[in-house]
C-alpha cells in the first residue's frame, strides 16, 4: 500500500521560503508525476517525501503513519537519482541487493528477487559488471532494479531519464510505464519535460515557486488549465497566448489557443502575418508566424503536407470553441 | 597544441632536472656513502667518494649493540598506531564536514589548522606535565595518543577534500536502501574513498615515522623509536659519523622502501581530484 499524504507541509532553507505550506493527497496506485520549470520546488517536494530534507512544518503519513520525522530507511519508499547513483564499487548484483542486505532479507530470497528482477530489466548478462561498465540505459535500469527489490510501498523517481540520449529516454519511458502497470505501485515522478508528464502521468501536478498551479489528469489539464502558467506550461508546442484588444474581444484580459487549434490558410482567415521559421517534420509542420499584432511569434501546427515556407504571407482563423480565456490574474474564465 | 621544444632545449631541461635531483639527493646518497666506512675515513678531509674499504662493520656494531629492533619495533607501533587511531576518529568527523555541513564548518576545519600553526614548544611543557602526572612518560600509548593528535587536523583536511569529490546522492541512495549511519560510512563511503584513505594513511605514517620532537622529548628507553637511536648517536663521547650514518639510513629505509612501493597510489591520492 502506498497512499501519501501531505498536510500543510512547508521547507524553508533558512529565511528562504522555498515552499508554502503545500496539500496534496497521491493515492495507492497513482502515477503522479511533479512538473515545472527548474527550481519550482518539485525536486524539493519529492526529497522531503523520501525524508532526504526535514521539512519545516506540517505533516507528511504514508499510508495513515506520520512519517514527519521517520528517517528515509524507514519510510518504505524507493527512490531512483538522475545520477543513477549506483554504487560504483559494488558489481551490478551487489548493488541490487544491497537495500536487501541492509534489511536482512533471507539471502535465498534475496537470489529470488535478484534473478527476477534482472529478468524483467533485461540485466541478466550483467550481474556480474561494474556500473562504470554500464551504458547509461543499463545504469538507469540498475537503479530500477535496486529499487524493485525492495518492494517499496512508493517508488520515486527524480528525473530519472534527464541523462540519457533522446532516443533512450522514449524507450525508458515505455519501460517505467509497463512497470508501474506491472507491480501497480504508487509512483512519484519529478520531471521538467512534459511530454513525459503527458505520457505517463494518471495524475499531474503542476507546480511554480513551490505552490501547487494545478492538479489533475493530463487531460483535464489540457483542455482546462486553471490559469494561464499552467495553459503555457503543458502542451507542446506551447499555447500561443494574446493580450490587448483582441483578448478584450473575448472579454478577457489574456486568450490562448494552442497551435493546434488554428487553421492556417493563404487566402484568407482571421489574423494575416508573415511565416518566419517553418519546420516539416513530414508528419506535422510548424510555423512560426510574425507581424500578426497580436503576440511576438504565433505558433500553429499544420498537417504534414502543407506548401507554405519562409516569407510567405498567411492567414490564421482560431477554432473559436477552442479559445481559452484567463482574467487579469491570470486565473482561467469559464 | 603541444609546445615545440627543440632537441637543444630538451638536453639542457634534462640536465638542470638531473642537476637539481641530484642536489638534493646528495645528503641522502652521503648517508649511505658514509655508512659503509670505517670511522677515520667517515671525517677525512679531503672527503673519500667511493675508494674506500666497504664493511657492513657499522650496521653490525649498530644492530647488536645498540639493540635497534626494540627503536624499530616503537616506531613501528608509534606510527601505525597513531594514524589508524587518527583514521577511526577522522573519517566519521571529515563525513560530518563534508556532507552535513552546517554554517561553521568552514570556521572550524580553519581552527583545527591553525593549531597546526602553533609551535610544538608551546605545549610541551603542559603535556610534559601531564604526561608526568598520569604517570605516562616514556610509554608508547603516550606518544602514540600525541602523535595522533599532531596530524589529526591533516587526517581530516585530507579526508575532508577525498569526500567532497564522492557525490552525495550515492550517500543518500544508501540512506534511501536502508542503511544506517555506520553501514553508509562502512559499506558505501569508505570502500569509495580508499584511494583517499590509502594516501592519507600513508602520508601520516611517514608524518609519525619521521616526528622527532616530541619522541625525542617524552621518551628515554621503553617508547624510544628510531629518531631516538639516531640522536644516541650524537653522544657526549664524541660523534660517530659513520655509525650515525648506519643508524640514520637503518631508520629510513624502511619508510623509503613503503614510499617506494606506494608511490603510484600516494601521486594519485595527493593529487585526487585536482582535475576532474
Amino acid at each position: 500500500m502506498g497512499r501519501i499524504t501531505l498536510d500543510k507541509v512547508s521547507k524553508s532553507f533558512g529565511e528562504v521560503n522555498v515552499i508554502p505550506p503545500l496539500d496534496l493527497t497521491i493515492e495507492d496506485g497513482e502515477f503522479v508525476v511533479f512538473v515545472g520549470p527548474s527550481g519550482c520546488g518539485k525536486s524539493t517536494l519529492l526529497r522531503l517525501i523520501a525524508g532526504l530534507e526535514d521539512i519545516t512544518s506540517g505533516q507528511i503519513r504514508i499510508d495513515g503513519n506520520d512519517a514527519t520525522h521517520m528517517p528515509p530507511a524507514k519510510r518504505g519508499l524507493a527512490m531512483v537519482f538522475q545520477s543513477y547513483a549506483l554504487y560504483p564499487h559494488m558489481s551490478v548484483k551487489k548493488n541490487i541487493a544491497f537495500p536487501m542486505k541492509m534489511a536482512g532479507v533471507d539471502p535465498a530470497e534475496q537470489e529470488r528477487r535478484i534473478k527476477s528482477a534482472a529478468e524483467a530489466l533485461n540485466l541478466t548478462a550483467y550481474l556480474d559488471r561494474r556500473p562504470g561498465q554500464l551504458s547509461g540505459g543499463q545504469r538507469q535500469r540498475v537503479a530500477i532494479g535496486r529499487a524493485i527489490v525492495r518492494e517499496p510501498a512508493a517508488f520515486l523517481f527524480d528525473e530519472p531519464l534527464s541523462n540519457l540520449d533522446a532516443a533512450l529516454r522514449v524507450g525508458m519511458r515505455l519501460e517505467i510505464s509497463e512497470l508501474h502497470n506491472r507491480l501497480e505501485t504508487t509512483m512519484i515522478y519529478v520531471t521538467h519535460d512534459q511530454v513525459e508528464a503527458m505520457t505517463m502521468a494518471d495524475k499531474i501536478v503542476v507546480l511554480q515557486a513551490g505552490v501547487i498551479e494545478q492538479v489533475g489528469s493530463p487531460m483535464e489539464l489540457y483542455h482546462k488549465p486553471r490559469n494561464a502558467f499552467v495553459a503555457g506550461f503543458i502542451g507542446s508546442p506551447k499555447m500561443n497566448l494574446i493580450g490587448g484588444a483582441e483578448a478584450a474581444k473575448h472579454n478577457a484580459a489574456t486568450i490562448g489557443v494552442r497551435p493546434e487549434h488554428i487553421a492556417v490558410s493563404a487566402t484568407e482567415g482571421t489574423w494575416k502575418g508573415t511565416i518566419g521559421v517553418s519546420e516539416h517534420l513530414g508528419s506535422d509542420t510548424f510555423f512560426h508566424v510574425h507581424g500578426t499584432g497580436l503576440a511576438d511569434a504565433m505558433t500553429i501546427r499544420a498537417g504534414g503536407e502543407v506548401d507554405l515556407h519562409h516569407g510567405d504571407t498567411v492567414f490564421l482563423t482560431p477554432d473559436a470553441d477552442k479559445i481559452h480565456r484567463f482574467d487579469k490574474e491570470g486565473l482561467r474564465i469559464e | 597544441m603541444a609546445r615545440a621544444v627543440t632537441p637543444a632545449r630538451k638536453s639542457i631541461n634534462t640536465a638542470a632536472a638531473w642537476t637539481v635531483a641530484l642536489i638534493i639527493f646528495f645528503p641522502i646518497l652521503w648517508t649511505i656513502l658514509t655508512s659503509f666506512k670505517p670511522e677515520p675515513v667517515a671525517v677525512a678531509s679531503p672527503p673519500v667518494f667511493l675508494n674506500f674499504d666497504w664493511s657492513f662493520e657499522n650496521y653490525e656494531t649498530v644492530i647488536q649493540q645498540r639493540g635497534y629492533g626494540q627503536f624499530f619495533w616503537n616506531s613501528m607501533v608509534i606510527a601505525f598506531g597513531s594514524t589508524i587511531l587518527g583514521m577511526i576518529i577522522a573519517i566519521p568527523s571529515a563525513w560530518a564536514m563534508a556532507f552535513v555541513h552546517g554554517k561553521r564548518t568552514k570556521d572550524l576545519l580553519m581552527w583545527m589548522l591553525s593549531t597546526k600553526m602553533m609551535p610544538a614548544a608551546g605545549v610541551l611543557v603542559p603535556i610534559y606535565l601531564i604526561a608526568v602526572y598520569f604517570k605516562i612518560l616514556d610509554t608508547r600509548f603516550l606518544l602514540t595518543i600525541v602523535l595522533m593528535l599532531m596530524n589529526l587536523p591533516i587526517i581530516i583536511w585530507m579526508l575532508y577534500t577525498y569526500f567532497r569529490e564522492i557525490p552525495v546522492d550515492i550517500l543518500e541512495a544508501a540512506r534511501m536502501d536502508g542503511a544506517s549511519l555506520t553501514n553508509e560510512i562502512l559499506y558505501v563511503l569508505t570502500p569509495m574513498a580508499v584511494p583517499g584513505i590509502a594516501s592519507t594513511l600513508l602520508l601520516n605514517v611517514i608524518l609519525a615515522w619521521n616526528e622527532s620532537f616530541w619522541t625525542l622529548n617524552l621518551t628515554a628507553f621503553n617508547a624510544a623509536p628510531l629518531t631516538k637511536f639516531i640522536a644516541g648517536f650524537s653522544s657526549p663521547q664524541g660523534l660517530f659519523y659513520a655509525k650515525l650514518s648506519a643508524a640514520s639510513v637503518m631508520a629510513f629505509l624502511p619508510i623509503m622502501i613503503l614510499g617506494w612501493f606506494s608511490q603510484k597510489q600516494l601521486v594519485r591520492g595527493l593529487t585526487f581530484g585536482a582535475v576532474k
